[in-house]
């Protein structure tokens, strides 16, 4: 997710990617793309806790974007940022409660203007969000895991839009290494548990891995700003961690797989010299 | 640093801590606490005495095809149901309890009217259900189907559906040719007079598909196509009572066509036009109204109402008037796993100003702190410290095996993927002996008449933490005052015996067998007004007693009472008295 443009200046990483994608402009396109999954998706098989759930973290996720942005910076924010991270925690998160939409939305946000080292992020927002409030509040908290529909057909229209858009964003290589890395280590798992490989398999067919796949691995702002080969080896090395947190049967395996090694990919690409810095 | 970043790092830190405050805040008053200091802080505590009052029985569970192995304990979870009733007519609530083993004895335990029952189920002809073959039983529901004053036995089974005939509370005759299904896997069953014609007819749920014998399985792709939008469970039956022995499957007819998979119905009125309208709560899946249009067919109104939009994993139907203003809500129950799973019970409330087939529910279940009861399964509504307004009793629990082995994990990596993988049972991961949401505490919710409840379980004496399945309100000792029996998967059945201190009133109501079921009884006192239907079955695989109970609290007064039974005649009794059973004549 893109969760660094202001209205002044596109950041780094979004000014590696086109200005236009399908003719609108490229800091619009994800929040249009998750806007529709999200309305569809509720329209037709109920996805969201309710709507003044998912409105709620969107609001205050907002209202934190703005009230942050005036203290750091005196400036009003670009919210493009702010309303998806709003609404991926509003997609995201599965609790009764209304203060964990909130809760999880205001970190979310204030992550950004915290956790930052020479102008970067070294935690997706929203994946930083998620992955707190399922150690901080396990008792009242839970994320998009086993519900969503388990249709085929539902399944294969999202990969494909997915596919497409993440592809005119240039970011097709790291869904793509992710998928298959998952496809790999579940094999293995499949080996390792005597669990069947379809089994095994099953979670990437799920809807919580299209969000995953598409919007969180994906994000310009927080991921690796190497070449592609680098990019594919962090989302490697991603699956790799999910694989181990799956062998201890964490069922958050992926936001804590993201959480562990993202971060530290990002320290390395920070302080690690690029060649043409040598 | 600028002052500006400090802020925002404070900022960020309280926001960390915010949890941990609102938990401390928030603990609720389940403690465990002995009995004399339960009684003074809530004038009542549970005893629980089943072996003490001679209920011996202890619920096993079905061994099914062995291509189910790998998920046994999770497949065959379900049977332990719970039914209360008055076979004999003596005026002493009995209880009746189905078992699902093949082969394995249902208990009618009758009331010796002196704080112990008796196990009469085999002299009268109502044990050997669970033979090889006929199927197992998932629950059972009383019902004066022929109007012979004496209440009737449906059993309603994975297999065949049987009916046995009360015999003057002597003994029981199979029906043999009632009409049901020939196999069908039913997990609720309910009688109740859909067409107001003075006759009992029976809504059966069902579970799996009717081709599935699950002892001889042609293939192992049983399971729901999804885990929340599944539609591929069992075809439902309403079987209308033809008034010669027989039933009339009019299903299709009425308009009654879903196969999800039902765990649980209740029928009453809900629109207020005299005809008791459906409510389905089905697993991996939404729940389901039917409003009933005046007996001549059922209106889908799931949606529409606001109780059929968010899917969930029901398991449990009971209606109560928790605002006591005069109109019944509807208490689900769902999963709720720590961490992991929080669909959370819903407590479906008609919204003010809705009324008639336009009614439309909130689920207040978060607002009023009835909503987290783990993996929670039959619950009823009841006053059970007789302070004037509805408290709720819950159990909960799946499979509890090992405790120290947990199955969600492999149970949250199958259930996400698509159809053609969480359908077939082979696909999914082996549980072997660990749990799945095992041992979890019991809710008593006890409503505090402003709007909240809270749980006092521990508190008052339920600690034990086997699977829970049903529960049943009765007055088992004519105390006026609510007792609670809960059937138990691979488990005992357990009977709480309420002692209530003295001074809180009470009234109850009991309407002769023909007329009771259906019935609706309303208390006006204080300028409120409490509403209670008699039911023929509700909860999870349970029925509570067909007789009204009302807590009055100190007050013991209430200007009037209004019954009205269900071929829609309405009586008023001005002034009752209080502290008393009335029996209303027909």
């Amino acid at each position: 997710m893109s969760t660094e443009a202001t209205n002044i200046t596109l950041p780094r990483a979004a000014s590696l990617m086109p200005m236009k994608t399908f003719g609108i402009d490229t800091r619009f396109v994800m929040p249009l793309l998750i806007t529709l999954i999200l309305l569809v998706g509720q329209a037709f098989y109920g996805i969201l806790e309710s709507y003044p759930h998912t409105l709620t973290a969107i609001g205050v996720a907002l209202f934190f974007e703005i009230v942050l942005s005036k203290i750091d910076r005196g400036t009003f924010p670009f919210l493009a940022s702010a309303y998806i991270s709003g609404i991926s925690v509003g997609i995201l998160t599965r609790s009764p409660f209304f203060w964990t939409f909130a809760l999880c939305s205001a970190i979310t946000i204030t992550s950004k203007y915290v956790l930052k080292l020479k102008g970067r992020h070294l935690w997706n927002p929203s994946n930083f969000g998620v992955a707190v409030m399922l150690l901080i509040a396990p008792s009242s908290y839970s994320t998009l895991s086993i519900q969503w529909g388990n249709n085929l057909w539902a399944m294969l229209v999202i990969w494909a839009l997915g596919c497409i858009i993440i592809y005119r964003l240039k970011r097709f290589h790291i869904t793509l290494t992710y998928v298959l890395s998952f496809l790999f280590f579940g094999v293995i798992r499949s080996f390792w548990t005597g669990d069947a490989l379809v089994a095994e398999i099953a979670p990437i067919t799920g809807a919580m891995y299209q969000l995953f796949i598409f919007f969180m691995i994906t994000d310009p702002a927080t991921t690796v700003r190497r070449s592609k080969g680098t990019q594919m080896l962090v989302v490697f090395l991603v699956a790799a961690a999910e694989m181990v947190l799956r062998m201890m049967e964490n069922v958050h395996a992926p936001y804590f797989a993201l959480f562990i090694v993202g971060p530290i990919a990002n320290l390395v690409d920070i302080y690690w010299p690029k060649k043409s810095e040598q | 640093m600028s002052w500006r970043k400090i802020c925002i790092i404070i900022v960020f830190c309280l926001l960390l801590t915010v949890p941990f405050w609102i938990s401390y805040f928030s603990a609720d008053g389940g403690g465990g606490m002995d009995r004399n200091a339960a009684m003074e802080r809530y004038g009542f505590y549970f005893e629980e005495v089943a072996k003490k009052s001679g209920v011996d029985f202890v619920h096993k569970a079905p061994t099914l095809d062995s291509k189910l192995d790998n998920i046994m304990p999770q497949i065959a979870s379900m049977g332990a149901g719970v039914s209360i009733a008055d076979f004999n007519r003596d005026g002493w609530s009995d209880i009746y309890l189905t078992n699902s083993a093949e082969g394995s004895l249902n208990a009618l335990y009758r009331n010796n009217k002196n704080g112990t029952f008796t196990d009469v189920a085999s002299d009268l002809g109502v044990a050997d259900v669970n033979k090889d073959g006929t199927g197992v039983s998932m629950g059972a529901v009383w019902g004066d189907y022929d109007n012979d004053g004496f209440e009737d036995l449906l059993i309603y089974k994975w297999g065949r559906t049987a009916l046995y005939r009360n015999e003057g509370g002597k003994k029981f005759e199979k029906v043999e040719t009632a009409g049901f299904p020939e196999w069908a896997n039913v997990n609720t069953g309910i009688w109740f007079d859909f067409d107001r014609d003075g006759r009992l007819d029976i809504f059966l749920g069902a579970y799996f598909r009717p081709d599935i014998d699950l002892w001889h399985l042609k293939d192992t792709k049983i399971m729901p196509e999804s885990f929340e939008y599944a539609n591929n469970g069992g075809r439902n039956y309403l079987l209308r009572n033809t008034g010669d022995g027989k039933f009339e499957d009019v299903t299709e007819k009425m308009g009654l066509k879903s196969t999800r998979w039902a765990l649980a119905a209740g029928a009453a009125d809900l629109t207020g036009n005299g005809y008791p309208d459906l409510f389905i709560a089905n697993d991996y899946g939404v729940s389901e109204l039917f409003l009933n249009d005046d007996g001549k067919r059922f209106v889908d109104a799931s949606e529409a109402s606001g109780v059929g939009f968010a899917p969930k994993s029901g398991m449990n139907a009971s209606f109560g008037d928790v605002l006591s203003d005069g109109r019944l809500a509807i208490y689900e129950s769902n999963i709720s796993e720590r961490g992991i799973l929080l669909q959370g019970n819903n407590l479906w409330v008609p919204r003010e100003g809705t009324s008639g087939n336009d009614v439309k529910f909130d689920d207040l279940a978060n607002a009023v702190g009835v909503e987290d009861g783990g993996w929670s399964w039959g619950s009823q509504f009841g006053d059970f410290d007789n302070d004037g307004d509805q408290d709720i009793f819950l159990t909960n629990g799946y499979v509890s095996l090992d405790r120290n082995a947990n199955y969600w994990y492999d149970f949250s990596k199958i259930t996400i993927g698509n159809n053609a993988i969480i359908g077939d049972a082979a696909n999914w991961p082996a549980m072997n002996g660990r749990s799945l949401s095992g041992y979890q505490q019991k809710k008593v919710w006890l409503n505090d008449g402003k709007g909240g409840f809270q749980d006092a379980a521990l508190a008052l004496g339920i600690r034990e933490t086997y699977d829970g399945r049903a529960v049943a309100v009765a007055d088992l000792w004519n105390r006026g005052v609510l007792d609670v029996v809960v059937a138990n998967q691979r488990g005992p059945a357990l009977v709480y015996r309420n002692h209530l201190e003295k001074g809180r009133n009470w009234i109850a109501f009991e309407l002769p067998e023909d007329e009771s079921i259906g019935a609706r009884i309303t208390i006006f006192r204080d300028g409120e007004k409490q509403t209670q239907e008699i039911q023929g079955g509700s909860g999870y695989c349970a029925q509570n007693q067909r007789r009204a109970h009302f807590g009055l609290g100190s007050s013991g007064k209430i200007e009037k009472v209004e019954i009205r039974t269900p071929d829609g005649k309405t009586r008023t009794i001005e002034s009752p008295a209080t502290n008393q059973l009335h029996k209303i004549t027909g």
